[in-house]
């Protein structure tokens, strides 16, 4: 199976193939709903971002709370159809990819296409087996948005599958 | 008449919150194994045993079996005999609730109003639903459920005239609609009957009786066969893959209704539908 490494440049995203299965290696940025509508906020008003968005990864998660050991129990992803909305302001700022799951529209997948992005998929309801994948985490951003503040995390050899791809083609 | 101290439901509450938010239904872990024998899209198989191993790691290791470890509904079966002794019911269900969620490090997605959205930080208030039966025994049903499937869900006020047939095609609709987005393969909670407020309520509940359990109506076994058949041949799996298996089970539960309607209601569960009971 392919291994890629974060930061995802645009050489790296070029290369994924739709419904190719990958291990991702590196940091991502979780954000969910209440994140996304902050960010957007955030962009509109010309404010510094939280995080740089260039080349990035986002999560779509809401991790449960750090245990004893200091790692989550369960981290999968949620229903990405409810960032569509505000997923354009991200990759007009130079957003590299998205993990999440389900559908996404059609502006999306067009604006991915356009920016050259890419869409992937974890496998939803596979939370404790995906905890596992997870190296660290630290909160940077939205401290008061509980289980939807922004986490760094790095993660090692996170199975996904290439969802929509830089050009556009769609799995479903 | 039996007392039973509420401080005894706190514990009961609790306990059941961290069970059925770590470990997976004996009837859906079954019905997993046999879909993945069955499964032969490459990567939809991979994707059943990933699922396999999650719940077997969750179980292990106590770790939630899904992070949106859900809303809590809880439902109650009280004989007429029970003399409930303490503080008051509600507070010791809240109490278990809150008690579950921060012992069992279990996620807080619960938010104080729609509108305002300001995080409750202790995922009370639950819902709870009481039922006055015969008897002096107490039954309380435990039903974490996540949003991402809960938003799938759909009624529909079908014409008395209608039946059957309609019943399948709305079913298909809400089902094709949820697509791969909801976590499938699902099971599927049906509510018939009732009135507005009923039918919801049914195909909820639904959800919590065992997919691997014969119903003891026949029409209704009959209905949730055909049902299961025809979302089968969907063609989307676990998610979202071209594949064998949309649904691991179909349970339907009716009610009387009016002679104008046929309210139908339509509960997407999860491939880690969670629920949990017991009787005291």
């Amino acid at each position: 199976m392919k291994r890629i490494t974060t930061p995802l440049t645009k050489s790296i995203r070029e290369k994924l193939k739709c419904g190719e299965e990958v291990l991702l290696s590196g940091t991502l940025y979780t954000a969910r709903d209440a994140t996304h509508k902050e960010l957007a906020h955030l962009i509109m008003e010309k404010k510094k971002l939280p995080f740089n968005l260039t080349d990035a990864v986002i999560y779509y998660t809401g991790p449960t709370p750090k245990r004893a050991d200091g790692f989550f129990g369960s981290c999968g992803p949620t229903t990405s159809s409810r960032m569509d909305y505000f997923t354009p302001f991200l990759l007009r700022k130079g957003l590299g990819a998205m993990i999440g799951k389900g559908r996404r529209t059609a502006r999306v997948r067009d604006l991915i296409k356009k920016h050259k992005a890419v869409y992937f998929l974890a496998v939803g309801g596979a939370g404790a087996y995906l905890a596992k994948k997870v190296k660290s985490s630290e909160i940077i951003a939205f401290r008061k948005l509980g289980p939807e503040a922004v986490y760094r995390l790095e993660v090692k050899n996170f199975p996904l599958v290439v969802g929509i791809d830089s050009k556009g083609k769609d799995i479903f | 008449m039996r007392n039973i101290n509420t401080t005894k439901i706190k514990d009961v509450v609790s306990e059941l919150c961290i069970k059925a938010n770590t470990s997976l239904r004996g009837d859906i872990l079954r019905a997993l194994k046999k879909a993945r024998s069955k499964e032969t899209h490459k990567t939809s198989k991979r994707i059943l045993g990933i699922l396999l191993e999650n719940a077997a790691i969750a179980k292990k290791e106590k770790r939630a079996i899904c992070q949106d470890t859900g809303f809590v509904s809880v439902y109650l079966r009280i004989g007429q005999d029970v003399k409930l002794t303490g503080g008051a019911l509600q507070n010791a269900i809240h109490e278990g609730v809150r008690e579950a969620y921060r012992k069992g490090f279990l996620r807080k997605s619960v938010v104080k109003s729609p509108i305002l959205r300001t995080n409750t930080a202790t995922n009370t208030p639950s819902i709870i639903y009481t039922e006055i039966v015969k008897g002096e025994k107490l039954t309380i049903t435990v039903v974490p459920k996540g949003i991402g499937s809960e938003n799938k869900s759909k009624l529909k006020m079908l014409k008395p005239t209608e039946g059957e047939k309609e019943i399948i095609s709305f079913v298909l609709e809400v089902v094709k609609e949820a697509g791969p987005d909801a976590c499938p393969p699902y099971i599927l909670g049906i509510g018939l009957g009732g009135m507005f407020d009923k039918a919801p309520f049914l195909a909820k509940k639904a959800l919590t009786l065992p997919i691997d359990k014969p119903n003891p109506k026949r029409h209704l076994r009959k209905l949730e066969n055909a049902i299961l058949k025809k979302v089968n041949k969907l063609g989307i799996g676990p998610m979202g893959f071209g594949t064998k298996t949309m649904a691991l089970g179909v349970r339907i539960l009716e009610y009387p209704t009016h002679i104008g309607g046929l309210p139908v209601a339509v509960s997407i569960g999860c491939h880690v539908t969670r629920n949990a009971s017991k009787t005291i």
